[in-house]
């Protein structure tokens, strides 16, 4: 779907720092673990941006910054031009009914002693306001036709369902309050490829139907690839290189967005002994003490001294197609579009 | 290549020509059935599983969640709970001997020696209260009776193999220390510490980031080429299977239903639902389209269906799929299909 008009979201400079205390008695800081450490984007109307990036690089954390689930160290989050990281009470209620997050595993965020119909209505009973008790029913069936499920099943409790239809009751819980955004955050990681498949057709439905803006975080990149307009690619806490779909999976500027890339298993036997594969030694750093300068500096094979003095900034650099956050990116596309 | 690419039966290899007698597999498993006690009645978990492996070979099992992949691994390895499991029929041959046959005291013998299993979550697999070094000399102490130091010593060896930095000063941390990925390495290293011919691995890298799982894949790899052993790869990865399989057995409601060379599978596939994992990959080619995806529900084991159990799901479903459970079609020396329509499957018409 194409994205239209002014930003839905605005990140800018977003930090989070998770204090690190020791002592039993007189707890004290001694450090603080960076789990997001300045990120900045704009999602558009109607628009996926996919976050992508190996375990604890903090797309979570991230995620529940966006929700306004979590304070920020510093930095901004507008959702619809409002300012919601300062947010409090019912103006913070009110910034919420138009984002909302649909989580990864099916199988523990619904409460198991819910029936189906109350999960998906839940939201009104937190936001009276926006419906008439009576027409509640009748509106959660509505929601569970939207996602495909049966409407005479909102009786039912989440162990009577499978894993992909709980993740669909999970996504209409998501779209009660008719928000404009969705984050989800690996929405269908827990999931059969098969089944995986009928979820991401949902969400790409929905899209066209409503005009949601999708931040879709996932591990799997060749999901990402099929729902994405934009890709964010995340280590260590920032945002290392942001950019089209296309120019992410073809011309990869930074050297981990080509290693993580390469190391994507690709699903055709057919030439696999000459494929080339940026194997990556060692594993990321701790987020606590992140290397000085870049920091992918200690598993770049392209690292130069400048690379542990200076921090490159993310911007788009003579030469290249988007924004990348690398000293020396590489300029030239990848033989094969990942 | 014997490639069967979308060819009609008339092109296929006569059958049986002309074969060569051969030595015993290294692993034979033939029509395995194990069921699970439970107070609903009795989970029918594995159906009629058949499947061989010679040395050297990498075999992946694919299939959905609960599609009985990890119970018939753990029927091969003996490490069933019995009750409430029961192997109902079947055997499972490992160089002409039938495991199954064997007291639980020649078993364990096997275990661990000759054939050993690696899990998908190396975390709860491994120890919490004894440091790697001593878990990973264990191997050698109990199989193989060495001195402390001796199995100290090769374990050491051992974490270098399989890359763990600093190995000698790591000897003595605890699990918990280690990453995700370590943790899987040492969980290999303690596989391979007594140089088995046969390795199960059951979804070695499924909790791994890619660029692990790629470092994990590698040292598989290498370490099976110096080594010559049979690998059985369980996963739902297709590009994992792509990548490191030599064959694939394709596990639909605790039954083989299709099994062929990976490079035939993945050309023309000859079963529905090998077809319908295939096509529901996201690819570049099919961006902002729908996905292919497999409609309904896995069977329930607990009241399969007579007839093929793919039957309610399948778009090539005829009549008489539903009253007759189709036989594991040989199609070829290397491949099979458990489709009454394998043909039209593979010709890659309608579906
Ligand atoms: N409440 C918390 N207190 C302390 N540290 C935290 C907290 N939440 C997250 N972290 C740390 O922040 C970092 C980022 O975590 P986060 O969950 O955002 O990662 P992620 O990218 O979502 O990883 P995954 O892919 O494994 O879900 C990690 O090092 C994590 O341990
Ligand atoms: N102890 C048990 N009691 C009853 N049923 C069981 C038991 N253990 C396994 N099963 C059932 O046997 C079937 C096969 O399980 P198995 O673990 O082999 O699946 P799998 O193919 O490995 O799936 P996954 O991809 O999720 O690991 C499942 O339906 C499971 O519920
Ligand atoms: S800035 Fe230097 S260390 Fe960082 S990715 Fe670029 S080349 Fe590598
Ligand atoms: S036997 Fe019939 S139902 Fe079963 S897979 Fe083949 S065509 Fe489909
Ligand atoms: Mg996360
Ligand atoms: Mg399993």
């Amino acid at each position: 779907m194409a994205a239209t008009g002014d930003p839905v979201l605005e990140v800018r400079d977003l930090v989070k720092h998770f204090p690190v205390t020791q002592g039993v008695l007189a707890r004290r800081q001694v450090g603080a673990i960076r789990a997001v450490d300045g990120v900045s984007f704009d999602l558009r109307r109607g628009e996926t941006l996919g976050i992508v990036g190996e375990s604890g690089c903090g797309k979570s954390t991230l995620a529940r910054l966006l929700m306004a689930l979590e304070r920020p160290t510093s930095g901004s989050v507008r959702v619809g031009g409002r300012e919601i990281t300062r947010a409090k009470g019912a103006e913070l209620k009110q910034v919420r009914r138009n984002i909302q997050l649909v989580m990864q595993d099916p199988y523990t965020s619904l409460n198991p002693r819910m029936t189906v119909g109350d999960i998906v209505g839940e939201p009104y009973e937190i936001h009276q306001d926006v419906l008439p008790r009576g027409r509640r029913r009748r509106r959660v069936q509505e929601l569970l036709e939207i996602v495909g499920l049966d409407p005479d099943h909102a009786d039912r409790y989440p162990h009577q369902f499978s894993g992909g239809q709980r993740q669909r009751i999970g996504i209409a819980r998501g779209l009660a309050l008719r928000p404009e955004i969705i984050v989800c955050d690996e929405p269908v990681s827990a999931l059969d490829v098969s089944i995986q498949a009928q979820v991401v057709n949902l969400l790409g439905r929905l899209q066209q139907e409503f005009g949601l803006s999708y931040i879709f975080i996932a591990h799997d990149l060749s999901v990402v690839r099929h729902i994405s307009d934009r890709v964010g690619v995340m280590y260590l806490g920032k945002v290392v290189e942001l950019g089209r779909d296309a120019d992410i999976y073809g011309r990869p500027e930074h050297p981990y967005t080509r290693a993580l890339l390469s190391a994507v298993p690709v699903p055709d036997p057919d030439g696999r002994e000459r494929r080339e594969r940026i194997i990556l030694q060692g594993d990321p750093p701790s987020p606590a003490d992140p290397p000085s300068g870049c920091r992918f500096r200690t598993r770049c094979w392209k690292a130069r001294d400048v690379c542990a003095q200076q921090e490159p900034p993310l911007q788009v650099r003579p030469g290249a197609s988007h924004e990348s956050a690398c000293h020396f990116p590489e300029l030239y596309p990848v033989p094969r579009p990942y | 290549m014997t490639g069967i690419t979308g060819g009609t039966p008339s092109m296929l290899p006569a059958w049986g020509g002309g074969a060569v007698p051969r030595n015993e597999p290294l692993l034979a498993v033939e029509d395995l059935h194990v069921e699970f006690a439970t107070r609903q009645g009795a989970v029918k978990a594995v159906n009629g599983v058949d499947y061989t492996l010679e040395a050297g070979e990498t075999l992946a099992v694919l299939g959905e969640s609960g599609s009985g992949k990890s119970v018939t691994a753990q029927a091969i390895m003996g490490i069933l709970d019995t009750p409430p499991a029961r192997v109902t029929r079947g055997r499972v041959l490992f160089r002409g001997t039938d495991l199954l046959g064997l007291s639980e005291e020649n078993r364990a013998r096997v275990r661990g020696r000759r054939i050993a299993m690696i899990f998908q979550d190396a975390l709860s697999a491994l120890n919490p209260v004894f440091t790697v070094g001593w878990q990973i000399g264990e191997m050698f102490r109990v199989h193989q009776g060495a001195s402390r130091r001796d199995a100290e010593r090769r374990a050491v060896e051992l974490m270098d193999r399989v890359r763990i930095p600093g190995a000698a000063r790591r000897l003595h941390d605890y699990p918990h220390q280690f990453s995700g990925g370590m943790r899987q390495r040492i969980m290999i290293a303690m596989a391979v510490a007594l140089e088995p011919e046969l390795l199960i691995a059951d979804e070695p890298t499924t909790a791994l980031d890619v660029t692990v799982q790629a470092q994990i894949m590698e040292l598989l790899t290498e370490i099976q080429r110096e080594s010559g052993m049979g690998m059985i790869l369980i996963t739902h990865d297709l590009g994992v299977v792509a990548d490191a399989a030599d064959k694939i057995a394709v596990m639909y409601g605790g039954r083989i239903v299709e099994h062929a060379l990976v490079h035939d599978a993945y050309r023309a596939p000859a079963h529905p639902y090998t077809r319908g994992l295939l096509d529901s990959i996201p690819r570049i080619d099919r961006k902002g389209r729908e996905l292919h995806a497999i409609t309904g529900l896995p069977p329930n084991l607990l009241d399969m269906p007579p007839g093929c159990s793919f039957a309610p799901r399948c778009p090539y479903r005829q009549g008489d799929c539903a009253v007759e459970a189709p036989p594991l079609h040989r199609i070829g020396p290397t491949r099979g299909s458990a489709c009454h329509y394998w043909r039209e499957v593979l010709d890659g018409s309608h579906g």
